[in-house]
């Protein structure tokens, strides 16, 4: 624009240079004359006039094609140098100047190209040196990598927001298998970097498990992991165990120290990334040294195991408390015999057959009993050892936050440790509170802790309303649900679960009534706390947890917020391939790719291919630029199975593509038919290239690709073209920080302008 | 003055020999197959001692002790519970719901004839 308005100046000035001293000296002519000259000069003046004006018209013309010509080589010109120049500086090094234009303008663009050159090989000389120094850094992740890949158990590694940083192969099996309907054909979707593990994982019990590691690493254990079982949405049943990632052993040096100033940590790194994990409040210890910066999950699909597990406690259920039964019949029977020498005969003989009977079904509930457990694994619900005060407080803090009831301590032991699947006692503790607080309006509940012999006793207290002891029995067959919390598990189930009882009694001299818990008694582990605080507090930390993944953190865990980073945000690049240009009149989708942008890496191995049956007749004109035959669509799902599909695969990131605008309207135009809905921002390409390169001529995918220096192969296959999008886009966020550009809404706003701009011509 | 037994139990098998014992003893005998026939019979047949199984069906044995023990009319019974129920937290539930004594089979039938004489003593 400024360019412009100059170039229209300067037309101005020519004009005024051309036919003002002519005026000029007429005017003052005229002023000098007497009246007869004036006429007589007007008289040989006003006809000759219009060819005096022709001449000055040529003139000025002439004079304009000139300047015209000056501003396009020189003006022009130097503005689109000045735009390679700058591409030069950033986005594609290898670049270089074309020498056009006039010689002055030539010997410019010879002179920036040796610098250039100059520029290069110092660089070259600086990069050499730092890949070797990398190289050694690469091979040992790489190491990393394989064992990880070739671990037996799947591996998850999470920051405290529950986002996916790292994950084996595994694991992604794992879930694979798990995945239901139409994510399965995106290769496991679910699990992905930067995704939220809570798709897969219910969030109660992540932050349960985490909440019990911190309780544990405060007290100094040696093995601070929490284990949980968890069933998926696809009711399979996931053994998992968690352990922490600590934060570094200088920063924890750092602690108790005033906190560093924020500039040692990133700089001007525009990433943003090293966000000082002491200002993570939930994760911060006061008085220890480590912090929790994310956490390692280990997951086994248990299944199969836990079935046979729970055949197997049949089994033995039979074994013991069914043949007790058959068994004390026999004693009694016998014994009665014997110490009954006079008993009549028809009693003998009723005595003889209980006793044959018994015998006889003895034998066979030993027979099938044992067939059946002769196959059964060794697996169990995982019970760990927690101090009993710990779980109580627990179940303070939820039943205080859900039910609002007040909670009071009444005798606790301290010392006391308890065997218990803590997530499920939690739950049940709460679940009675609220039935309480329910069905008998209860306002304060106690909760007491004691022990008798291997069993520890927790006890739920309230005055007042005596609840009858069928209420109970009630209760324990419900499911445990809580408000909006439900729970397949019963209160029977959870006890059961445990090994445990529970009762209603009432202590009338203490004019209270009180549901007890018992549990079994864990040996208290004093011996090895010593001992795993010292392991803990060395610098035993593995190398691998080096990777910078656990900078990456969430405003505001999930959700898209416009005012992040560019660098920040996860995209689904993507592309179709359809039949022809026009979805209003019948033009269909026949291919989709994507692929994930996370932490400004393209994710080559998260990516969505996929070919659609159009059910109409493919176009010729269109099968010589996709490629694409009748033969190939044939036989593929249709777009109401893909498109919901593609929409799980791009939840919670931002669409890119090239000329988006084509691409969402054939989304836009099923949204309704298919019940999906596209709401998430999209950022074209396209238009983002027209705000970088405002003065150059082509936006063409390929005209953008060579001028950021990006190779592009496989093209006009979905997934092809938009690994190229991905990349030219990942190129584009630097030079769009060079112009200010840094946030989500600004990139946005940016092109909605250009995109007017462009409307307009 | 010979005391009254009520056998609870669900199980013909082992009723025949504990009633066959207690009135070997000379106790008078009764017998319920269900929770809810005990509970009848504990305030008709008003027993001195009631020997009680768990596993029944309608009401289980800790329910009978639980409801027994409610009642201010049976206020002295003793109840042995009797049962193929052994882990120790199902003996503290049946002692915390008013049991006398907890009996897990297979037992001693001269130990149990013993333990009933001294309670009744």
């Amino acid at each position: 624009m400024k360019a412009r308005l100059r170039f229209i100046l300067a037309a101005c000035v020519l004009g005024l240079l051309m036919t003002g001293p002519f005026a000029l000296t007429g005017l003052l002519l005229l002023a000098d004359a007497k009246e007869a000259e004036r006429a007589a000069f007007a008289e040989f003046l006003v006809p000759r006039l219009p060819v005096g004006a022709l001449i000055t018209l040529f003139g000025l013309i002439a004079g304009l094609l000139l300047l015209r010509g000056l501003f396009q080589q020189y003006v022009h010109g130097l503005l689109r140098m000045a735009e390679t120049l700058r591409l030069m500086l950033g986005a594609n090094r290898n670049f270089r100047v074309a020498p056009e234009g006039p010689p002055e303008v030539r010997e410019l663009a010879r002179a920036a190209n040796d610098l250039a050159q100059q520029r290069d090989e110092l660089l070259n000389d600086v990069e050499e040196q730092i890949s070797r120094a990398k190289a050694t850094v690469e091979e040992e992740k790489n190491r990393l990598a394989a064992l990880m890949s070739e671990l037996a158990l799947g591996v998850v590694v999470c920051n405290l927001d529950g986002r996916i940083l790292l994950y084996n192969n595994r694991a992604r099996l794992q879930f694979k298998a798990l995945a239901q309907g139409p994510t399965s054909m995106s290769g496991g979707a679910l699990i992905g970097l930067g995704r939220s593990i809570f798709s897969i994982l219910e969030r109660g019990q992540i932050t349960h498990a985490l909440e019990n590691i911190q309780q544990r690493l405060r007290r100094g254990s040696a093995e601070p992991t929490a284990n949980f079982i968890t069933s998926t949405r696809a009711g399979q049943l996931l053994r998992a165990q968690m352990a922490p990632v600590l934060g570094s052993a200088e920063r924890a040096e750092r602690v108790g120290i005033p906190p560093a100033p924020p500039a040692e940590q990133g700089g001007d790194d525009i990433s943003g990334q090293a966000a000082p994990a002491h200002e993570v409040p939930t994760a911060t210890m006061p008085g220890a040294e480590l912090e929790v910066t994310g956490y390692v999950l280990t997951i086994e699909n248990i299944t199969r195991n836990f079935e046979r597990e729970t055949e197997r406690d049949q089994a033995l259920q039979s074994l013991t408390d069914g043949n007790r039964a058959a068994l004390g019949n026999i004693r009694a029977a016998v014994e009665t015999l014997i110490d009954s020498p006079e008993m009549e005969a028809d009693y003998r003989e009723r005595f003889t057959r209980v006793i044959a009977d018994e015998a006889a079904a003895m034998s066979q509930r030993l027979a099938t009993t044992m067939s059946r457990f002769a196959d059964s694994l060794k697996t169990r619900w995982p019970l760990e050892d927690v101090l009993a005060i710990d779980i109580v407080a627990a179940a303070a803090r939820r039943v205080g936050d859900r039910l609002n009831l007040p909670i009071k301590n009444e005798d606790q032991d301290t010392s006391l440790w308890i065997r218990v699947d803590s997530f499920a006692l939690i739950q049940a503790i709460t679940f009675l509170a609220s039935r309480l607080q329910d069905d008998y309006a209860i306002r304060e509940l106690r909760l007491r802790v004691c022990a008798e012999g291997k069993m520890v006793f927790v006890d739920l207290i309230w005055s007042g309303t005596p609840v009858s002891s069928e209420t109970l029995y009630t209760w324990e067959l419900e499911p445990m649900n809580v408000g909006a919390e439900t729970s397949p598990l019963t209160l029977r189930d959870v006890v059961d679960r445990h090994g445990g009882e529970i009762w209603y009694q009432r202590d009338k001299a203490a004019h209270n009534a009180f549901f007890r818990i018992v549990l079994p008694a864990a040996v208290t582990p004093h011996g090895q706390v010593l001992d795993q605080a010292q392991h803990l507090h060395s610098d035993s930390r593995p190398e691998y947890y080096d990777f910078d993944l656990f900078a990456a953190r969430d405003a505001e865990g999930s959700g898209i917020d416009p005012d992040r980073r560019l660098t920040d945000l996860v995209y689904s690049v993507f592309d179709t391939e359809t039949t022809g240009l026009q979805p209003s009149n019948g033009d269909e989708i026949i291919q989709m790719g994507a692929v994930r942008i996370v932490n400004n890496r393209l994710l080559r191995q998260e990516i969505f291919d996929q070919l659609v049956d159009p059910v109409i007749p493919l176009k010729p004109e269109g099968m010589l630029i996709h490629g694409i035959t009748e033969a190939m669509v044939n036989g593929q799902p249709r777009l109401d199975v893909v498109l919901p599909a593609f929409h799980e695969f791009c939840a919670e990131t931002i669409l890119v593509a090239h000329n988006a605008a084509f691409d969402m309207r054939f989304l836009q135009l099923k949204e309704d038919s298919l019940g999906v809905r596209f709401t998430q921002p999209v950022l074209d390409t396209l238009l983002l290239s027209a705000v970088i390169h405002p003065n150059q001529e082509s936006h063409r995918l390929e005209s953008i690709a060579e001028r950021l220096g990006i190779n592009v192969i496989g093209r006009h296959t979905a997934l092809g073209d938009a690994y190229v999008t991905g990349e030219v886009f990942l190129k584009m966020i630097p030079l769009l920080a060079d112009m200010g550009i840094v946030t989500l809404r600004q990139a946005l706003d940016a092109t909605q302008k250009t995109y007017f701009a462009r409307v307009k011509y | 003055m010979s005391h009254r037994i009520l056998i609870v139990d669900d199980e013909p098998n082992i009723v025949i020999s504990l009633e066959y014992l207690m009135k070997k003893e000379g106790f008078q005998v009764a017998v319920a197959t269900d929770g809810e026939v005990a509970l009848q019979l504990a305030s008709t047949f008003l027993p001195d001692l009631i020997l009680l199984d768990v596993m029944m069906p309608k009401k289980s044995g800790f329910e009978v002790c639980q409801a027994l023990r409610a009642n201010q009319a049976l206020v002295g019974v003793k109840i042995i519970m009797l049962t193929a129920k052994g882990r120790e937290s199902e003996v503290a539930k049946g002692l915390a719901l008013g049991a006398d004594v907890y009996i897990t089979k297979p037992f001693s039938t001269k130990d149990l004839v013993l333990q009933i004489k001294s309670m009744l003593a």
